[in-house]
C-alpha cells in the first residue's frame, strides 16, 4: 500500500532538533522508505525556533507536506507553531517536563528531562528521549533502535543508549509502520553533499571558499573526512575576491577546481568570472540562492538570483548555466559541468538554492556512475616549441598546457590578446579572438542539444503545462502527476535550450510558469524566445513551494479558464 | 644549460613605457635576477609571473615566461592559487602600489600572514599611473593630481610597517634607479623560503617624477641584524613616505624563518 506521511520535530536552536530529525529519517530509510528532510532554522546560534520536516513515502517525493501526521515538540513553541498543521488523526509527542498539553487526545507526553537527568546525560539528549519514545510508538523494535543509535553515536554511546531504552519503554504502540522491500540502496545526503560527490567523481582536486549560507555545507563536507579521503584540498581565503581569483590561478596551473557561494558572494566574484571567460580558464562556480536583495533572509530559500546569474560577468560572456532540481541532478550536473568547463575552457555556473543545498534526500548513488572523469588533452610534446595558448582554431578551443611543462610558455591574459597571450589593441586581432570565443559558444549551444537539457514529467500528452526550474521541480512534479498535466523543467538556462523547450511545448495550449521569486525572472528569458506563459505562480516569502499551494493556485487558474 | 634555458627572455611585444620610466630599471634588474636563478638550476618552465593592471603590470608582456596578467588588485590571489595548486612552481607577483595597497590590500596582508612561498615586487610609483596620476596609499600628503588638484588630504601609510605588522617573513625596499642593488634584493627575495615582499621605489616621469627626490635621499643600509623586528622597525621609521628631508634606507629590513604555508 502506498505510504506517505510527515513528521515535524522542532525546538529552540541548541536543542538538537536537526540531528534528531536526521535520526528519524535514517530510521525510516532503514525500513525501506524514501525520505525527504526540510530543515528550517534561523540565523542565530541559540534560542529561536528551528525544525525539521521529514516526509516518509513509498515513492520518491522531494518536497514537504503542508499537513503533518506526527509532531515532536522539544519545547512548547514547537507545539504552538505547528499544532494547526497537525492532522485530526495525528499525534503529538512532547516533553512533559516543560509544558502540558491538556484536553488533547492526540498528545503523548514523556518526562524526557527527568530521564536524561537520571542517566546523567546532557540537556540536549532530551532529543534522543523523544526520538526513542516516538519510534517506539510506531512499532520500531528495541533491537532496531539500538542498532540505529549505536551507529549514530560514538561519543556518550552508553548514556544515549540508556536514555533511548528508558524512553522506549514508556512508549505505547499507536500503529506499526511495516518494513518495505528495498529496491535500491540509498544514501541520505544533502544537496550540498551530493554535488560535492558529483564533482569528486569528475576529478575535482581543489576547492576554494569563504563561508556563506547556504553554500557553507560544501566547504565543511569537503574539508571533512569525505573530502580528505578523496584527496580534495580545501582552502579558506580572506574574501570572495581572493577565493575566485585563487581558484582561477589553481585552474590555470592545471587543477580541476570548484568554488561555491551565495548571491552576495557571487556579486563579489563577478569580475573574476569575466576574467575566467577572457583568459579561457575552466572553473566551476556554484551559487546557492537565499532570499535577497542584499543579506535577505540568510537561512531560507528563494529562486531570485536567476537574472543575476544569467547576467553574471561583464562583457560578452561565454558560459554554461545549469539549474538542477534535486540532489541527484545537483550531483550529476556538478560533475558534468566541471567536465564541460574543461572541455570548453570557460567558467560554468551551477545554480541551486537553500532548498537543494540543505535539504536531505534519499540519494541514489547510481547517478554517480554516469559521471566520467574530466579529460584533459595535454599539449603534445612535438608541437611544444611554438605553443600558443590562444591558438585560433576552427571550433574555437585551443590546446591546453600548464606552467611546468618543458619547452612551453603559457601566457594567460585578462586583456584582449594575441594567440600567444600577449596583449593587443589591434582591431583585427581583437575581432579574431572574440570570434574564436564565439565559435566556442556555438559549439556549447550544440552540447545543449545533445544532453538532457530539458525534462518533461507528468502527462506528456496534456495540452495544459507548467514550466518550473530548480528546486520547484519537487513539489510541482507531484502536482503535475496528480492533475495529469505536463511539466517542463529546463535544466540549462545558458546556452538556452530553445529547440528542446519548443519541442516540449508541442501541443501545449496553456502554460503556467511557476518560480520562487517576485518578478517572474524566467518569464523575461522565455519571452525573448517568444515563449509566452498564460499565467504565473510566484512565491517569494522565503519558504519553498508546497505541492498543496501549487495545486490550489493551478486549480484556481483552470477554473477561471473554464468560466471565461 | 639545456636548450630550453637558453631561450631568450624577451618577447617581441612593443614596450610602451614612457622614456625614463622607473619600470625599465625594475625590468632590467629582474631579468638579471631571474637569469641567474635559471642558471643556478631553477627550471625555466617552473617560473610563473602574475600581474595585475597598471603600467607596472605590463612587465609580463615583455618577459618570455609563463604569466597570468589578471585583474587590477588581484594578482596576489591568482598567484596564491597557482602556488597552492602546484607547489613546484616559482611564483612572482608584479603589481603597482595602487593595485597592491588600494584595490587588493586584503590579499597582501593575508598572503604575508600565511607566509605562502611567493615573491611580491611592488612597483611603487606612489600614484595610479595608467589612469593618469591620482593619489594612492603611498602618495605623500598634499599630492596634486587630477583628482586632488588642491593636494590630497590623506597621509600615506608605510607599506613596510604594514608588512611587519602582518608578520611578513621577508621585507625589503629597493629603488629602480639602483639596479645592481635592486637585483641583489630581488635575488635574495627569490631565494627566501616563504613570503618575500619588496617595495620598489619607482619614479613615474609623467605623473610623479621623484627621480631627483630619491637620488638625493636614498642610501644602502649596511648589513644589519635581519632577525630583529625592533631594529627593522627602527630602520623603517627613518622615512614615512612623506615629502621631507629624511634619508631613505634601502635594502633588506627583515628576514626570518617561519613555517611556510
Ligand atoms: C576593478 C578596476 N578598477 C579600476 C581600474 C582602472 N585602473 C587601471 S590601472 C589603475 C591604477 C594603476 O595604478 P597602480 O596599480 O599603482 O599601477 P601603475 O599604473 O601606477 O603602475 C586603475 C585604477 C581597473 N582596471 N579595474
Ligand atoms: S605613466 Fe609613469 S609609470 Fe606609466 S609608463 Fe609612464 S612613467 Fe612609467
Amino acid at each position: 500500500m502506498e505510504k506517505d506521511f510527515s513528521i515535524i520535530i522542532g525546538g529552540a536552536a541548541g536543542q538538537g532538533s536537526r540531528r534528531a530529525g536526521l535520526l528519524i529519517a535514517k530510521a525510516f530509510q532503514s525500513l525501506g522508505y524514501y525520505v525527504f528532510v526540510y530543515d528550517e532554522y534561523q540565523s542565530l546560534v541559540r534560542g529561536g525556533h528551528s525544525f525539521s520536516s521529514i516526509r516518509v513515502s513509498s515513492t520518491k517525493k522531494n518536497s514537504s507536506s503542508s499537513e503533518i501526521d506526527f509532531l515532536i515538540a522539544l519545547d512548547q513553541r514547537t507545539w504552538e507553531e505547528h499544532r494547526h498543521s497537525l492532522k485530526k488523526e495525528g499525534q503529538v509527542f512532547y516533553n512533559h517536563d516543560y509544558f502540558q498539553i491538556e484536553k488533547e487526545k492526540r498528545a503523548q507526553g514523556i518526562v524526557a528531562t527527568q530521564i536524561v537527568e537520571k542517566e546523567k546525560g546532557k540537556k540536549i539528549m532530551e532529543n534522543i528521549s523523544l526520538v526513542a519514545f516516538f519510534l517506539g510508538s510506531l512499532g520500531f523494535s528495541e533491537e532496531a533502535l539500538k542498532t540505529l543509535f549505536r551507529k549514530e553515536f560514538n561519543k556518550f554511546q552508553e548514556i544515549n543508549l540508556k536514555i533511548a531504552q528508558k524512553s522506549f519503554e514508556k512508549s505505547i504502540l499507536i500503529k506499526k509502520i511495516p518494513l518495505r522491500k528495498k529496491k535500491q540502496e540509498f544514501s541520505l545526503l544533502t544537496g550540498n553533499q551530493a554535488l560535492a560527490q558529483g564533482a569528486i567523481k569528475a576529478g575535482l582536486e581543489f576547492y576554494f571558499a569563504y563561508p556563506m549560507t547556504p553554500a557553507t555545507g560544501i566547504l565543511h563536507y569537503l574539508a571533512g573526512s569525505t573530502g580528505r579521503k578523496a584527496g580534495i584540498k580545501t582552502v579558506q581565503m580572506e574574501n570572495e575576491l581572493a577565493v575566485a581569483n585563487a581558484a582561477l590561478g589553481s585552474a590555470y596551473a592545471g587543477k580541476p577546481t570548484m568554488l561555491a557561494t551565495s548571491g552576495g558572494g557571487l556579486a563579489l566574484m563577478g569580475e573574476a568570472f569575466s576574467l575566467g571567460v577572457q583568459a579561457e580558464i575552466p572553473l566551476l562556480f556554484i551559487n546557492s540562492q537565499r532570499p535577497a536583495p542584499a543579506s535577505g533572509v540568510p537561512t531560507y530559500t528563494a529562486q531570485g538570483d536567476l537574472s543575476f546569474s544569467l547576467g553574471l560577468g561583464h562583457g560578452d560572456i561565454v558560459k554554461f548555466l545549469v539549474a538542477p532540481g534535486d540532489a541527484e541532478e545537483a550531483a550529476y550536473w556538478a560533475g558534468k559541468l566541471l567536465s564541460l568547463s574543461w572541455e570548453y575552457q570557460t567558467p560554468s555556473l551551477l545554480l541551486i538554492d537553500k532548498q537543494i543545498s540543505e535539504s536531505t534526500f534519499s540519494f541514489d548513488p547510481e547517478i554517480l556512475k554516469k559521471i566520467s572523469p574530466i579529460q584533459i588533452f595535454p599539449q603534445s610534446k612535438n608541437k611544444s616549441l611554438n605553443y600558443q595558448r590562444y591558438e585560433i582554431t576552427k571550433n574555437g578551443t585551443s590546446s591546453l598546457a600548464f606552467p611546468g611543462q618543458k619547452g612551453i610558455v603559457v601566457k594567460a591574459n585578462s586583456y584582449e590578446h594575441l594567440e600567444n597571450g600577449l596583449t593587443t589593441e589591434q582591431e583585427i586581432e581583437i575581432q579574431k579572438m572574440q570570434d574564436k570565443r564565439l565559435r566556442k559558444y556555438q559549439a556549447m549551444q550544440k552540447v545543449v542539444n545533445q544532453v538532457d537539457a530539458v525534462k518533461v514529467y507528468g502527462n506528456k500528452k496534456s495540452s495544459q503545462a507548467i514550466l518550473v526550474w530548480g528546486s520547484t521541480k519537487g513539489p510541482a512534479r507531484e502536482v503535475a502527476e496528480e492533475l495529469k498535466i505536463k511539466m517542463i523543467q529546463p535544466l540549462f538556462l545558458e546556452p538556452f535550450p530553445e529547440k528542446r523547450i519548443k519541442a516540449a511545448l508541442q501541443g501545449v495550449e496553456h502554460l503556467v510558469l511557476i518560480e520562487g521569486n517576485a518578478l517572474g525572472q524566467l518569464e523575461g528569458l522565455l519571452k525573448s524566445y517568444q515563449i509566452i506563459p498564460q499565467e504565473k505562480i510566484l512565491k517569494y516569502n522565503s519558504r519553498p513551494f508546497l505541492a498543496s499551494e501549487i495545486k490550489a493556485a493551478l486549480n484556481k487558474i483552470y477554473k477561471n479558464e473554464r468560466s471565461k | 644549460m639545456s636548450d630550453q634555458n637558453k631561450l631568450k627572455l624577451e618577447t617581441n611585444a612593443l614596450n610602451t613605457w614612457c622614456p625614463g620610466c622607473g619600470n625599465f630599471g625594475i625590468l632590467f634588474a629582474f631579468k638579471k635576477a631571474i637569469s641567474s636563478l635559471i642558471q643556478e638550476g631553477t627550471p625555466r618552465e617552473n617560473i610563473v609571473l602574475s600581474s595585475g593592471i597598471g603600467c607596472s603590470s605590463k612587465i609580463v608582456d615583455y618577459l618570455n615566461l609563463n604569466s597570468f596578467c589578471s585583474l587590477h588588485g588581484r594578482p596576489l590571489a591568482i598567484a596564491e592559487g597557482v602556488k597552492i595548486a602546484n607547489p613546484k612552481l616559482k611564483v612572482i607577483v608584479f603589481a603597482g602600489d595602487g593595485g597592491t595597497y588600494n584595490e587588493g590590500i586584503s590579499h597582501l596582508i593575508h598572503a604575508a600572514k600565511r607566509n605562502i612561498d611567493l615573491t611580491v615586487l611592488v612597483h611603487d610609483n606612489r600614484c595610479f599611473a595608467l589612469t593618469t596620476g591620482q593619489f594612492t596609499a603611498t602618495s605623500p600628503q598634499g599630492f596634486k593630481g587630477k583628482s586632488t588638484p588642491q593636494g590630497s588630504r590623506e597621509e600615506p601609510f608605510d607599506p613596510l610597517r604594514l608588512m611587519l605588522a602582518s608578520n611578513a617573513s621577508f621585507i625589503a625596499r629597493g629603488y629602480s634607479g639602483k639596479i645592481v642593488h635592486l637585483q641583489k634584493i630581488i635575488s635574495a627575495a627569490l631565494k627566501h623560503p616563504g613570503f618575500s615582499f619588496v617595495n620598489i621605489l619607482q619614479p613615474c616621469v609623467s605623473f610623479f617624477n621623484t627621480t631627483d627626490f630619491y637620488n638625493q635621499r636614498v642610501y644602502e643600509m649596511k648589513d644589519c641584524d635581519l632577525g630583529s623586528r625592533q631594529k627593522a622597525l627602527a630602520k623603517m621609521q627613518e622615512w614615512n613616505y612623506q615629502e621631507n628631508e629624511k634619508k631613505i634606507p634601502l635594502g633588506i629590513f627583515l628576514q626570518v624563518k617561519r613555517p611556510v604555508y
